[in-house]
């Protein structure tokens, strides 16, 4: 059972703050690491896994920086989101490579096992560059897997991998969760890490934004004031009696026409928005979200 | 050293392009060879094919070898897959050094013994002396250039300036520079061990101090780079 620990970890480059002073514990089980792109997610991970020295505050696995230590990797898996360039080597030829690094007494069968895992045990003997990403990614995850690791680290493993592959994925991770490996994995995309982690922690900007149960955090992101533009044919109407209701909290008037709407209710916005029209006989021509973006919803958790 | 980092720089250099570029150098060595012991004088001819062998194939060789091992997995930040594992960074670095230097061995400094040889075949004390010299300069050259791949994305083009205008250019205008270039380290070497070869008057002794020395410096420092390497996301 291995915990990783940052306490107020920083890391800039020059000017760039990468991640700003995040604290986390990773304990066994699987922890979805989730957050847009560019937001640290990368760099948290190099952090976590010795490939960064934090600039301020420590990274720890269990109670021992990992900075520097290549003694770490005995204990922990780390899948990349870089590509493999070892294009002339076999999906096995790497692995058995990897198994062979780790020093184990019987690579051959660490190999064979890891391949098993991530069900690549066909296309082992075709060389690692006439693969498809998502054949890579397996090739990458049984590698990382070969020394049967208490500490996985994937940065966005489920890109590029099919559907079907993708479920086969997420399970693996979900049963090694369940056997007690510390499992952390990052990824831009809610639904993914909601299908897998219970654990999630999210990051803005290079700054911790949440923390918990992927409920609350669900909550948190569904709770959040949404934007609309309506267009009608008389706005200024419209704007005025859309102020009169609760589920509105701001309201203004586009300088092209339509009506900025912010709600902080969507449920019984919806449902009053009709009735509004009617009353007030006003036509209602479009109904348009303005920021359902993943990133206004990341901003709307820093802001929050 | 570490056998699986062997085989598999030894993979790198031989499973791309570079692989036949590197056998390219010494076969258009000994056809020269070959041209110049039908045309010229064998003294002359040693002279110049051996020279061209210490001053730019071996070089090119010892350049193109190391960057292979270390170069392209730095630049696009696969050697992670490599550091992610519990082998020391210095042993790695020793690792790819080696497979490198056999490369170079074979490939540089072996046919610049063959060549004097095929040029001058009365005279097998001076091949091996130029062999041993070759030898002497393309482990610095080896050690040298790995460490300039750990250092920059553009070793490659370093290396070539390196050995065209400082090894190159400037060792033969500037007297003084001899201390300082690898060729003439070696050549150094090659003069002790045959009254044939020209020496370059430095001294065999701090010829094969300062071939030791840079080579090991340039060992340690690739290590300490590959211990202090970041990956970073393209975030």
């Amino acid at each position: 059972m291995s915990v990783l620990q940052l306490d107020q970890a920083s890391r800039w480059f020059g000017n760039v703050v990468a991640v700003n002073g995040v604290s986390m514990t990773v304990r066994p089980g699987v922890t979805g690491l989730l957050g847009p792109n560019g937001a640290g997610k990368t760099t948290l991970i190099a952090l976590m896994s010795g490939f960064l020295a934090p600039s301020a505050g420590t990274v720890t696995l269990d109670g021992e920086p990992v900075w520097r230590r290549t003694d770490t990797y005995r204990v922990v898996g780390l899948v990349p989101e870089r590509e493999i360039s070892f294009g002339y080597l076999t999906g096995r030829q790497f692995v058995r490579a990897s198994a062979e690094l780790h020093g184990l007494d019987d690579p051959g069968a660490a190999t064979e096992r890891a391949l098993r895992t991530v069900e690549m045990t066909e296309p082992a003997d075709r060389r690692v560059g006439t693969y498809s990403k998502g054949m890579r990614q397996r090739a990458k995850l049984a590698s990382a897997l070969v020394h049967d690791p208490a500490v996985l680290l994937l940065d966005e493993p489920f890109n590029g991998v099919d559907p079907r592959q993708r479920l086969h994925l997420m399970a693996l991770l979900r049963q090694m969760g369940a056997d007690g490996r510390t499992v952390l994995f990052s990824s831009h995309i809610l639904e993914e890490v909601e299908q897998v982690a219970r654990q999630i922690e999210v990051v803005v900007s290079g700054r911790h934004a949440a923390s918990g149960d992927f409920g609350q955090i669900r909550r948190l992101m569904t709770d959040r004031p949404v934007q609309y533009v309506v267009i009608a044919d008389d706005d200024r109407r419209l704007a005025a009696a859309l102020m009169a209701e609760p589920s509105v909290v701001a309201v203004s008037l586009r300088p092209g026409g339509g009506v900025d709407v912010s709600v902080s209710d969507f449920g019984s916005f919806a449902v009053r928005l009709p009735r509004v029209a009617r009353e007030h006989g006003i036509r209602i021509i479009e109904l348009t979200p303005s920021d359902e973006s993943l990133e206004s919803v990341f901003a709307y958790l820093v802001e929050g | 050293m570490n056998r699986t980092v062997f085989r598999l720089s030894a993979q790198a250099i031989l499973g791309r392009r570079r692989g036949l570029v590197l056998a390219l150098i010494p076969a258009a060595l000994l056809v020269l060879a070959l041209l110049v012991r039908a045309l010229t004088d064998a003294e002359l001819g040693v002279e110049a094919t051996v020279g061209l062998g210490l001053s730019l194939a071996l070089p090119l060789v010892a350049l193109l070898a190391s960057t292979a091992v270390l170069g392209p997995e730095i630049d696009d930040g696969s050697i992670v897959y490599l550091l992610s594992k519990p082998v020391s960074r210095h042993v790695i670095a020793r690792s790819k050094f080696a497979a490198a230097w056999v490369a170079t061995m074979a490939l540089g400094a072996l046919p610049v013994g063959i060549v004097a040889l095929v040029v001058d075949p009365s005279e097998p004390r001076r091949a091996l002396a130029y062999g041993v010299g070759a030898a002497v300069a393309g482990t610095v050259y080896a050690a040298l250039f790995i460490a300039l791949a750990a250092l920059t994305r553009h070793a490659v083009v370093v290396g070539l300036l390196f050995t065209l205008l400082w090894e190159g250019l400037l060792g033969s205008v500037f007297a003084g520079v001899r201390w300082l270039s690898v060729a003439a380290w070696g050549r150094e070497v090659a003069g002790e061990l045959s009254p044939l070869v020209d020496d370059v008057a430095i001294g065999t002794a701090y010829a094969v101090i300062a071939a030791t020395v840079v080579t090991l410096a340039s060992l340690w420092f690739t290590g300490d780079r590959l211990r202090s390497f970041t990956l970073r996301g393209d975030e």
